[in-house]
């Protein structure tokens, strides 16, 4: 029951790190009908990014707090990646609107290499410990559960940008241009929405999003890698279908869910194999989960809401 | 062979029946010429007919039926693994290659169909997806399945494995004719790889312009469509995806066989991704442009060794790009740049049934249902 119970907790921490990732893909899919394979990548560069001004910082700066410094390495690495996900739109995508349906994937496909391999030029091969200015030593246990104060400040975290994104969408001049435009690019402009203005806005939100996503995913497990963002990004996309794709509630739940299978699976997949399988395999779970969805519910947990879609 | 001879395309377009001579010369002389430059260039070739056979399977996919696979090195691998276990002192089988060989191939056709079943249904991007995810379970798999059953052997993959005996003919041996001319085994296996290819360029060139390839060319133009004048689409593109499988699985066997040993290190996401640049590179849907995009992206991290390291070492003193970071850099650039100014490939697709531009679609405009 306690390992029930304290896989529950990492399933959710690591569940709310996807769902930010898979709000990215979602939003760039309920727009431009695209999968943006290079948005894990973006997680990536967010990480090294902040690592690397965490250094810097610590090394000028070392008076400065624990915490501002993560909060400035933070804002640092959430700008780089804004305006890489605008560079990305900008050179990439926006010339092949509308190209044939492979063309903008396999760019996508390539834009994501070439930012591993000059993240690979820039940071070498080797894996970098990532400073973990939030602590990881667990709390006092609360009915027998661990939980360290960086996974509180990433359910925290992740709970107060997913609420806002909310909003945002909803609630704003801006979110309403985006829910036009993700409903019919044509209409949309002939309504007065600079659809172009609009769909960077969206590469710009979820890059951001997916910035935090890497510097939490580095803070909690404490590495960073030039192709540690392949699995998380192929796992929030997982989790962005398993919701639903382009509804936004969905990628949520659907990141939530997926966290939570897969720390759980891992935590029994011994006993339910007879001991064939070891938790080595805890990433196959997703892609479990993508063959089931798509078999039996391809629309997603919510379904697509058109109206929603954003 | 009309559009082999297009991979010459000054000479193909005037004087065909030429170029195709021109073809076939240098197809059989490649190993005589590459021996010049010394004996990794043979192997160099040997690998280059490798891909060029993984290349046209994935054509077939990608190419002619329009279906995006990220995971196309996983059936590769399942022919390669097939050899290894079916001939090799790992499970102590020795099974003649004939057996083992359409055995892997069959193996891969059913990881094929296994994989396309639920995806296919579905628009073409979850399909790239699910496959994207399948090449790393595979993966997944092939490094782990060591215990408590030791069936893969982990990381460090099966050694020692069979090399081809052709009708009790060791092709790994070199052959001695007369007194001092031996011919070396990479020269042998080149020519039964030429002719592995030879024969899949022949079986593609007919399925192409069969019923079934211009069934293809309908649904990767048009879906609906394709669905609309009675084309069993589901099944069509499973017929696609399971063919494609089997050219991977025959080439992964071949590849175990010459390698004399698998690991499942040479069947990375990244294989997958060079396999897919080549045919993009080439030329799409085109069997010539697949066939010179093979070729050129195997050559080309070779000749970066031999000439991007001592440039780099004369100009900055040290090597800042190894050939392995380049290779990536310029895959990644090769696959960004040739979608967006040339997506036809540097050969056009030409023939009849093959169409200039990529797969139409109404696409990124069309509001994503």
């Amino acid at each position: 029951m306690e390992t029930l119970l304290q896989q529950t907790v990492n399933g959710l921490v690591v569940g709310s790190v996807y769902a930010l990732v898979a709000l990215g893909y979602t939003m760039v899919y309920g727009i431009l009908g695209l999968i943006n394979f290079a948005h894990g990548d973006i997680l990536m560069v967010g990480a090294l990014v902040a690592l690397e001004a965490i250094r810097l910082l610590q090394l000028h700066a070392p008076e400065l707090g624990l915490v501002p410094t993560l909060l400035a390495g933070l804002s640092v690495s959430v700008l780089v990646c804004m305006l890489l996900g605008y560079t990305i739109e900008r050179t990439a995508y926006r010339r092949l609107r509308n190209a044939p349906r492979l063309a903008p994937l396999i760019t996508a496909i390539g834009v994501s290499f070439l930012l591993q391999t000059i993240a690979m030029i820039i940071w070498g091969r080797n894996y970098h410990t990532f400073p973990q200015l939030v602590s990881t030593t667990p709390l006092e246990p609360v009915a027998g559960v661990f939980i360290t104060p960086v996974q509180i400040a990433i359910l925290v975290v992740s709970a107060v940008l997913m609420v806002a994104l909310v909003l945002l969408v909803n609630k704003t001049r801006l979110g309403r241009a985006m829910r036009a435009t993700a409903e019919n690019h044509k209409v949309a402009s002939l309504m007065g929405v600079d659809t172009n203005k609009i769909i960077a806005a969206t590469f710009v939100i979820g890059s951001g999003l997916a910035a935090v996503a890497g510097v939490m995913f580095s803070s909690n497990y404490g590495i960073a890698h030039y192709a540690m963002g392949f699995m998380p990004g192929l796992k929030a996309f997982t989790a962005a279908v398993l919701g639903g794709i382009g509804n936004l509630g969905g990628a949520m739940l659907g990141g939530l869910v997926l966290g939570l299978v897969e720390s759980i699976g891992a935590g029994y997949i011994e006993d339910l194999s007879f001991g064939f399988l070891n938790s080595s395999y805890q990433d196959i779970f997703a892609f479990i989960i993508l063959g089931i969805v798509l078999i039996f519910r391809p629309t997603g947990l919510l379904g697509e809401r058109v109206a929603d879609r954003a | 062979m009309n559009e082999l001879a297009l991979a010459i395309p000054w000479l193909g377009k005037r004087h065909p029946a030429a170029a195709r001579w021109v073809v076939v010369a240098i197809a059989l002389a490649a190993p005589l010429i590459a021996i010049l430059f010394g004996k990794t260039w043979v192997r160099i070739l040997d690998f280059a007919m490798l891909y060029v056979m993984l290349a046209i399977g994935l054509n077939l996919v990608v190419g002619f039926a329009g279906l995006l696979d990220l995971g196309y090195i996983a059936f590769y691998a399942v022919g390669a693994y097939t050899f290894a276990f079916l001939a090799s002192p790992h499970f102590d089988i020795h099974l003649p290659f004939w057996i083992v060989l359409p055995l892997g191939a069959g193996f891969a056709a059913l990881a094929g169909i296994i994989l396309g079943l639920p995806t296919l249904r579905l628009r073409g991007d979850y399909l790239a997806i699910v496959t994207l995810g399948f090449g790393e379970i595979v993966r997944i798999f092939m490094n782990n399945l060591n215990h408590p059953i030791n069936i893969t052997n982990g990381p460090q993959g099966i050694n020692m494995i069979d090399p081809l005996v052709i009708l009790g003919w060791d092709i790994s041996r070199p052959v001695k004719i007369g007194e001092d001319i031996t011919i070396n085994s990479l020269f042998l296996y080149y020519y039964v790889f030429l002719a592995f290819v030879v024969l899949s360029i022949i079986l593609v060139q007919r399925l192409q312009i069969s019923r079934v390839g211009r069934a293809w060319a309908a649904i990767r133009d048009d879906e609906l469509a394709a669905k609309a004048i009675g084309i069993n689409t589901r099944n069509m593109k499973l017929l696609a995806f399971s063919l494609g499988a089997t050219f991977g699985g025959v080439a992964g066997g071949l590849f175990a066989a010459f390698q004399g040993f698998v690991s499942p290190e040479s069947f990375s996401l990244m294989e997958s991704i060079a396999v897919l640049t080549m045919i993009v590179f080439g030329g799409m849907g085109n069997l010539a442009g697949v066939i010179v995009g093979a070729l050129a992206l195997t050559a080309l991290p070779e000749v970066l060794r031999h000439v991007a390291v001592p440039v780099q070492q004369a100009v900055f003193d040290r090597v800042i790009l190894d050939p392995e970071v380049l290779r990536m850099l310029l895959l990644s650039l090769a696959m960004i740049l040739m979608m967006l100014l040339r997506p036809s490939g540097m050969i056009p697709a030409y023939s009849r049934y093959s169409r200039p531009e990529l797969v139409v679609g109404k696409a990124a405009g069309e509001a994503p249902k």
